[in-house]
């Protein structure tokens, strides 16, 4: 059997950017793909792995973990790292895949309007979350978290 | 090679790299929902727990393990490929470490899948 004849990519190479984006990139991957298996294997095991691990998280769940900074920063980084890491993981495939400029473009388009709007969403509902909502169902809500709330709020009311 | 037209090489290394693809798009989709549904807890603590009981059945406990496992494969396969960029030892051997990374992903998939599944079995 002989190899099958390549043809040679009728390809031109763009003109090399000054800023060498796709060895960062490439650096990127490395750097956030092992940031990211610290973060997300301690996320699972919190998660997943302690106490009544899935069948425990509703609201209060989310609400005993924000009330430590701690894990909102820390879910604020898996967020930013994961969507930066994941999107240019898919624009590297269409690049691969995507045969026509048309189809490339579109792709990517959608690709940067999923990154922007998960991105932002995900930060505001970090940073914005509130934890006892007024009209909500007690049964809902982590009673803990509201008294201490409360508490605090008593608190400095007073001189 | 069967047919003999396919300029694929085959062999371990084409394999893990057709796995890393299709496990870090899975994932990357998973996280789109994600976000998404976890987004909720801004709408109220009601719509929360109604969409996230939703996800609270044995078919949902069931994809969840799926995702893990990607998560799992995706996380060793990558320091696989890290070290194979860096280290000349590694990049000989590159094919005992994908072995390296399916052993090393039985046994995290050993501990995980029996709490897991017995979280959604076992009913609490």
């Amino acid at each position: 059997m002989s190899a099958p004849a390549v043809v040679p990519p009728r390809f031109r190479r763009p003109p090399h950017s000054r800023i060498h984006t796709e060895k960062w990139a490439w650096l990127f991957m490395r750097a956030s793909g092992a940031l990211l298996i610290v973060l997300i294997f301690t996320h699972l095991f919190v998660n997943l792995m302690t106490g009544n691990g899935i069948s425990a998280i509703d609201f209060g769940f989310v609400a005993g973990k924000w009330a430590n900074p701690l894990w909102k920063w820390w879910d604020a980084a898996m967020l930013v790292l994961a969507m930066i890491h994941g999107t240019n993981g898919m624009r590297l495939l269409v690049n691969d895949y995507a045969r026509t400029r048309w189809v490339r473009r579109t792709l990517k388009s959608a690709l940067a309007a999923a990154f922007t709007l998960v991105v932002v969403l995900g930060s505001l509902v970090i940073f914005t979350f509130d934890p006892c909502p007024e009209g909500a169902a007690a049964t809902d809500l982590n009673a803990a978290v509201c008294a201490s709330i409360t508490h605090t709020a008593t608190t400095s009311e007073a001189p | 090679m069967p047919g003999g037209s396919s300029l694929y090489k085959s062999g371990t290394g084409m394999w893990m790299w057709v796995a890393h693809r299709t496990t870090g798009v899975a994932v990357f989709f998973f996280l789109l929902i994600h976000v998404t549904d976890t987004a909720l807890v801004r709408v109220s603590p009601e719509a929360y727990n109604q969409v996230i009981g939703l996800y609270k059945n044995p078919f949902m406990g069931l994809v969840e393990s799926g995702l893990v496992a990607a998560i799992i494969f995706h996380a060793l396969n990558g320091l696989r490929i890290i070290s194979v960029d860096v280290w000349e030892w590694a990049n000989r051997h590159q094919n005992r470490l994908a072995w390296a990374v399916w052993i090393l992903w039985i046994i995290a998939m050993a501990g995980f899948l029996p709490r897991h599944l017995g979280h959604v079995f076992g009913g609490e």
